[in-house]
Parts: C-alpha cells; sequence; structure tokens
C-alpha cells in the first residue's frame, strides 16, 4: 500500500459490502436465486412418482427426501460461489484487500446462504405439505434446514474455494462435499423424522447448531486458505 | 534431533535410507503375518456363537484398523507440509491415499463377506462401522480426485492438504453420527463381536497380524514414498545418478 491511498475501510464495513454486493448481484439476477428453489422442487416430486403416491409411504420418506433434496440443490448452487469473481477478476481484488480473507470468506459464505439456503428453508412447507407432515414436524424441519444449509454453505465454501478455476468442478466439489455432508444429512433428516413420528427432537437439533457454530469459526479459515492457494 | 530431522526430509538422502529399512519392516511383517494367520486360521479355537466363521477377524480388524491408520498418516503428513513445507512430507500424503483406500476396501469386502454368515446379508445398513468404513473410502475418492484434477504438484500438494484437514476434523463427527443414526433404528439381527473378552488363544494371533498388517504397510508406504520422490525430483541430478548406471549418458 503506497501512503497516499485513503484508509482501508473498517472490518466490519468491508465484510458488509462482500455480502451486499453478493445479494444485489442475485437481486439482479434473480435466475441463480430461482434455479436451486427449482431444482429442490423437482427433486421432491421426482419421489413420490417414483415410489408411488400411498400417503403411508410418503409420511416415511418424506423427511429423508426433503433433505436429499435440499442438499443437492445447496450442492448445485455452490459451484458458482466463487465461479464468477475467479472469471472476472474481483476474487483477486478480494485477496488483495486489506481486510483478512477468513472475515472475506466469512461474508461470501453468508451471502450465499441469504441467497440460496434462506429461499430453501422458506419454500420448504410447501414441500413438507405435499408429503402429508403436520405442523410440528413443519416447524422442526425448517429449524434443522436453516441450521443444515448455514453449515452446508459453509462445509460448501471450503469445497468451492478448492476448485475454483478447475475443469469439470461441479463434479468435483460434489465428490469432495458429499461425504463431509452426511453427518449434516444424518442429524438433519432423522431428527425430522423422529419429529413426524413425535418422538424428542432436542438431540438432533442441538447437534446441528453445535455443527453449525463449528463451521462458523473454522470453515472461514481453511476456505481463506484454499483460496490462497488456488489463486497461487 | 532438528538437523536429523532436516536431513530425514531430504529426498536424496530418504531415498538411501529408505532403501535399508524397507526389508526391516517387510521381512517382520510377513513372519508376524505367517504366524498370526496360521494360528488363527487352524489354531485357534472355533467361537462359541459365529463358529469357525469368526476367523476372518484376523484380516477384516487389521485392514479397518490401517484404514484409519492411513488416514491419520495422510493428514498428519498434510498438515506437516502446509505448515513447514516440507515437500518430502506431501510426497508421503501422497502415497498413502491409495494405500489407504485399498485398505478401506478391503475392510468393507472383508466385513461384507463376514456379514452373510452372520447377519445373512452381504450388508447391513444398521451397522455404523460398515456405514463409516463406506464413507471413509469417499474421502479417500474424494481426496484422490482433487488431486488427479490440479496438474500442477505444488499447488495440488497444497490444495489436498487443506482437504485431508478439513476431513480430519470431521471424521470424528462422521463416526458419531453414524453411530446415533444406527443406534435409532435397533437392528435386531446384529451380532456384536466382542462380548465376553476374547480369549488369548484368539487375541494373541489378532495382535500378530495387526502388527504385521503394520509393518508390511509401512514397507509398502516407503515403497510408494521412493517412487513419488522419484518421479517429483525426476529433473534432478541425484536421480539421474541414481537411476543410469555410472558412466552412461543421460
Amino acid at each position: 500500500m503506497s501512503t497516499h491511498t485513503p484508509a482501508p475501510p473498517g472490518l466490519f464495513k468491508g465484510f458488509a459490502a462482500v455480502i451486499r454486493r453478493d445479494v444485489l448481484l442475485a437481486w439482479k439476477r434473480p435466475g441463480d436465486v430461482l434455479n436451486p428453489l427449482f431444482f429442490f422442487a423437482m427433486v421432491s416430486t421426482l419421489f413420490p412418482l417414483a415410489v408411488g403416491p400411498s400417503t403411508e409411504q410418503l409420511q416415511l420418506s418424506g423427511p429423508g427426501v426433503v433433505w436429499v433434496a435440499a442438499l443437492l440443490a445447496t450442492l448445485l448452487s455452490l459451484n458458482s460461489l466463487f465461479l464468477s469473481d475467479f472469471e472476472d477478476g474481483s476474487l483477486d481484488q478480494l485477496l488483495l484487500s486489506p481486510q483478512p480473507l477468513p472475515l472475506m470468506a466469512l461474508g461470501k459464505a453468508i451471502a450465499h446462504w441469504l441467497i440460496t439456503g434462506l429461499p430453501l428453508v422458506l419454500v420448504s412447507p410447501l414441500i413438507a405439505v405435499t408429503f402429508q407432515m403436520d405442523s410440528a414436524a413443519i416447524s422442526v424441519m425448517m429449524a434443522t434446514l436453516a441450521f443444515g444449509t448455514v453449515s452446508l454453505s459453509l462445509l460448501g465454501s471450503v469445497g468451492a474455494a478448492l476448485t475454483v478455476g478447475l475443469h469439470r468442478g461441479t463434479a468435483l466439489l460434489s465428490l469432495l462435499i458429499l461425504p463431509l455432508s452426511m453427518p449434516i444429512l444424518i442429524f438433519g433428516a432423522r431428527t425430522v423424522a423422529l419429529a413426524a413420528s413425535g418422538d424428542a427432537v432436542a438431540a438432533g437439533v442441538y447437534f446441528l447448531a453445535a455443527y453449525c457454530m463449528l463451521a462458523l469459526t473454522l470453515a472461514p479459515f481453511a476456505t481463506a486458505a484454499a483460496l490462497r492457494i488456488s489463486n497461487e | 534431533m532438528w538437523k536429523w530431522f532436516h536431513k530425514l526430509a531430504s529426498p536424496p538422502h530418504f531415498y538411501a535410507l529408505s532403501a535399508k529399512m524397507i526389508p526391516w519392516f517387510f521381512v517382520p511383517g510377513i513372519v508376524l503375518i505367517a504366524y498370526g494367520s496360521w494360528t488363527g486360521l487352524f489354531v485357534a479355537p472355533a467361537d462359541y456363537q459365529q463358529g469357525d466363521a469368526f476367523r476372518i477377524i484376523y484380516v477384516h480388524v487389521p485392514a479397518a484398523y490401517l484404514s484409519m491408520m492411513a488416514y491419520m498418516i495422510m493428514a498428519i503428513s498434510a498438515g506437516i507440509g502446509l505448515i513447514w513445507r516440507i515437500k518430502l512430507s506431501h510426497a508421503v500424503a501422497a502415497a498413502a491415499a491409495p494405500l489407504g483406500a485399498w485398505f478401506t476396501f478391503l475392510a468393507l469386502m472383508t466385513g461384507s463377506i463376514w456379514g452373510r454368515p452372520m447377519w445373512g446379508t452381504w450388508w447391513e445398513w444398521g451397522d455404523p462401522r460398515l456405514t463409516s468404513e463406506l464413507i471413509m473410502l469417499f474421502l479417500y475418492f474424494g481426496y484422490m480426485a482433487l488431486r488427479a484434477a490440479i496438474d500442477d504438484t505444488g499447488k495440488a500438494d497444497k490444495a489436498s492438504a487443506v482437504l485431508a484437514l478439513v476431513g480430519a476434523v470431521n471424521i470424528p463427527i462422521i463416526h458419531f453420527s453414524v453411530e446415533w443414526w444406527s443406534s435409532l433404528h435397533q437392528g435386531a439381527t446384529i451380532v456384536r463381536e466382542g462380548g465376553p473378552a476374547m480369549p488369548p488363544e484368539m487375541l494373541i494371533p489378532l495382535l500378530a497380524n495387526i502388527f504385521g498388517f503394520t509393518l508390511v504397510f509401512g514397507a509398502l508406504l516407503l515403497g510408494r514414498v521412493r517412487t513419488e520422490v522419484l518421479f517429483r525430483e525426476r529433473r534432478k541430478r541425484w536421480v539421474r545418478d541414481v537411476v543410469l548406471p555410472a558412466g552412461a549418458e543421460a
């Protein structure tokens, strides 16, 4: 930094700017937000068509189906997390910025959640109703999806940072992130299934909340390290 | 102590030293496996519940143990390589991954074969250890796929090291979550091994095989690291000296 440049914006200002920019970009291109949602709805539709319309079966498979669909939809959107920034050079600016890179990476992940995770949580009751879930199970499902999609955005940001700029990035990203995301899927889907059968759900929800906190604290550092390595 | 460490990390020195070390791992390892397998298969008494079918334990448990051991070696050496920028330790991580994947596959396969007479099925989703071994195999696949996708060796080393470390943080969580998940639907068919403590005539061959497998694994790992080092340093003079006979022109 040469001496005549103005003082860089503060930590929080830079962090907020990253989030604001990504959300604004998504707002201008609504397709980016809508595509994962349509994908989510369509994957959920595949299952009743494949296994048959009996109420009993739908109630049994509903929690798992909604969770698998949410996981795949999030995964689908992760590829673009750093891709456009990488292509137009704004990722280089992010790497050069005076703000700590882990904070910027956290901002990117949070923006990704606001764009894909949050709409997904809000749309999920519509899907759940078609699977004959009751309102108690639906509220538990929304809670687990909220914690789970935040964790997925953070975990996925590590994978997206590792694969940015690689050919065959999408398939590779799924291969890297899917095994790591299995605890989220297990606790998410099983907790909703427990809620649907009227059992206690606290353990699963607490676990997902704890996983979410762990991801919030650790993942940005791994993402930052991965971004530096991919952009050497 | 540090001087010794730095000397070990130099590829030519490692290459020379490992050639002498491999027989010290390989020969005792083979002897232990021969003893353990013979005693385990023919001398040890049959299990009071499982009969002779339990004897697959003498392959299954060492393989399962090494599948995790290999991941630890991989993650720790990847971390060392990332932090202290020691190239040799990246080579160790790269060499450990396919070995680990093979032992994971071996553990899965023997577990499945064991499951057939015991549970009446080749695959039992209710058993947490089978499921977490399967996820382990996927983790190895992801690691190797990332390595294969990046052309530049230095970059592949660092990127896959980050992945190995993220995986290492996640493995305990995966194991715990799979345990929790399978405890929800108690499979009535599952026969838990262990139960009453193993008598020594069964345990000693098992320990012999575990140590034997570990030693042979060490020998295989050293061998793989040697070829990895040769490949990575292929433009260096010392490799030319090692590979070409004295006096030959390159």
